[in-house]
């Protein structure tokens, strides 16, 4: 177990995960910190942000610094009928801050997929991503929507995309009341509009959301609302089942993402911590047949999470002041240790370090 | 104890009006002091001051759990907050005005002076009008007179400022009204305590339309 007074959230958190990740097979994935410009260009759609650090190669190619993980991820795989490639990852990548407007590096670490995805995949990444939350805090809560959900009730409700965009947003903030005023600004039929309004208001434990799926029916798809009882039969096996909740206003760009989106939040953190999904739409946009589900952390935001902050930097300073006999400084030093305390030789004390013990071998140690 | 972030001003005494109606009375809050930071730990409530235009950030970084912003600050800056309630208090519009006699006929880049770029930038956008954005922090209403800008985009309440200058409305681009807002991770781990309130206020917004 690594000491936390020594490692910060965010350093225990990168190895405690990848023995997690190592338990369902997913290997370490280590990849180039730059990519070519270009390729960013083409999927700039699927990043967060479309500001990219670039800069040029020695040979005058334009090159970016990774803003994202996951597309780098799939174009250096390949399809092997059968074969899901799982892999875990811990990278930096650069994006622009929402709140700066600044380039930020972030820490990211995920997992990722890729290959013919059925219900057994979606399950071990749900359970991942739970047991991701739970090894970061034991007071989380992982969101779980299935946008086939949304979109089938939006396909029997208008074509416009318009209407359609809008109404996500809507959803996406659980307020209900533009999304009212939008349902009658295009003449959408009471009924409806009530099916729809109500998505606002589904949100939390899974059996009761399920009961009111159920009332909603011919709307919806119902494959999704199956995959959705097959998958909380499986998690109600949890010990932590409870903290694992359905909430249709976690949606995700669907351009990208179908099927099971999912969020994760730690109580003392202001937003979203872990964020996920399925993102079969991204791979066919990219020329490539399997299906992909994954998610990613992101660990810097475990700085906002409450440390034990020392009292001391050491436990004890040793002031060598001019001694000159190195083998007794380096023995001193040595019994110190040994003893299980820590220790930082100075020549003087001047004030820069907090210690609870002071000695010195000038004095006759 | 849930935190709730209130604009100061005319808007955040009617807002807590709502929440002392609604059971979740403070009154230390009505002291005549300078305090900022008011808590009832019966109510398990702290409410707290901010300028209107922050609320927004405390409610989106999580410092309040809760909190009232208007609907051209959700607009303006897309905070990552759910918006649970519409108040219906502190009503009026996004508009353009210019001029009375100015008619935009299309033919030169639409010189518009406002607070609110981004609403400004995705309105015209929508209508696919090439605009010149002069970004003001207050006295909007002097843009068009001065000739700085053709147009001026702002939130108008009553109409008199812009009467008084010799300005009317020339379209309005969105009603504006005070929204309950939640941070979302607080909306979370506080669901319950958050909905009790958001459903004590709704009956009185109910009742007031």
């Amino acid at each position: 177990m690594l000491d936390n007074k020594v490692f910060k959230n965010e350093e225990i958190a990168i190895f405690t995960l990848r023995s997690l990740y190592a338990k369902y097979g997913y290997k370490p994935f280590k990849m180039s910190k730059f990519e070519e410009y270009e390729f960013y260009i083409q999927n700039k759609d699927f990043l967060v942000s479309d500001r990219i650090i670039a800069f040029n190669d020695t040979n005058g190619k334009l090159l970016a610094l990774k803003p994202d993980v996951t597309l780098s991820i799939i174009k250096n795989g390949e399809d092997i009928n059968g074969y899901k490639q799982k892999v875990c990852y811990n990278e930096n990548v650069y994006r622009v801050s929402e709140n700066t407007h600044q380039f930020k590096e972030i820490m990211q670490t995920g997992v990722e997929c890729i290959g013919e995805i059925g219900l057994y995949d979606i399950y071990e990444m749900i359970l991942m991503a739970a047991e991701t939350l739970k090894l970061l805090s034991e007071d989380f809560v992982l969101e779980i929507s299935h946008l086939g959900l949304l979109s089938s009730l939006l396909e029997n409700i208008s074509d416009n995309a318009t209407f359609k965009r809008e109404a996500i947003k809507y959803i996406s903030d659980k307020n209900s009341h533009d999304l009212s005023c939008l349902c009658d600004e295009y003449g959408v039929e009471q009924d409806l509009k009530n099916i729809l309004l109500s998505f606002v208001s589904i949100y939390g434990e899974r059996s009761l959301v399920l009961e009111k799926l159920d009332q909603i029916g011919n709307y919806i798809s119902c494959e999704a609302v199956n995959t959705l009882k097959t998958l909380s039969c499986l998690l109600d096996n949890l010990s932590y089942s409870s903290k694992i909740v359905f909430d249709f206003s976690a949606v995700s760009d669907m351009n990208y993402y179908n099927g099971i989106v999912f969020k994760g939040y730690i109580s003392g953190i202001s937003q979203g911590v872990l964020t996920g999904g399925q993102y079969d739409n991204l791979l066919s946009k990219m020329g490539r047949d399997s299906g992909a589900i994954g998610f990613a952390t992101y660990l810097d935001l475990l700085e906002d999470l409450p440390t034990e902050k020392s009292a001391y930097d050491v436990d004890v300073l040793l002031l060598c002041g001019d001694v000159t006999d190195n083998t007794l400084l380096v023995n001193t030093v040595n019994q110190i240790i040994n003893s299980g305390k820590t220790v930082s030789v100075q020549n003087v004390d001047t004030g820069n370090i907090r210690y609870k013990e002071l000695k010195s071998l000038k004095g006759g140690f | 104890m849930l935190n709730i972030a209130l604009p100061k001003g005319r808007l955040g005494e009617k807002v807590y009006a709502m929440f002392e109606a609604a059971g979740y009375e403070c009154p230390s809050i009505k002291e005549n002091n300078r305090k900022l930071i008011f808590e009832n730990t019966e109510k398990q409530v702290c409410y707290f001051w901010v300028k209107p235009s922050d609320v927004a950030i405390y409610v989106e970084r999580g410092a309040a759990d809760i909190g009232v912003a208007g609907k051209d600050i959700l607009l303006e800056y897309s905070p990552d907050v759910y918006e649970l309630l519409d108040l219906n208090l502190g009503k009026c519009r996004m508009a353009v005005a210019a001029p009375k006699e100015f008619d935009d006929d299309g033919e030169k880049t639409l010189k518009v002076a406002t607070k609110f770029t981004n609403i400004a930038a995705k309105y015209y956008a929508g209508i696919g009008r090439e605009i010149d954005i002069i970004k003001l922090n207050g006295s909007i209403e002097i843009a068009p007179i001065l000739k700085l800008s053709d147009v001026i985009v702002d939130i108008v309440e009553t109409g008199t400022t812009l009467k008084e200058n010799n300005l009317e409305v020339k379209n309005t681009i969105v009603p504006i009204s005070a929204r309950l807002i939640a941070n979302k991770a607080s909306f979370k781990f506080k669901g319950s305590d958050i909905e009790n309130i958001v459903n004590s206020i709704k009956t009185q917004v109910k009742n007031n339309d």
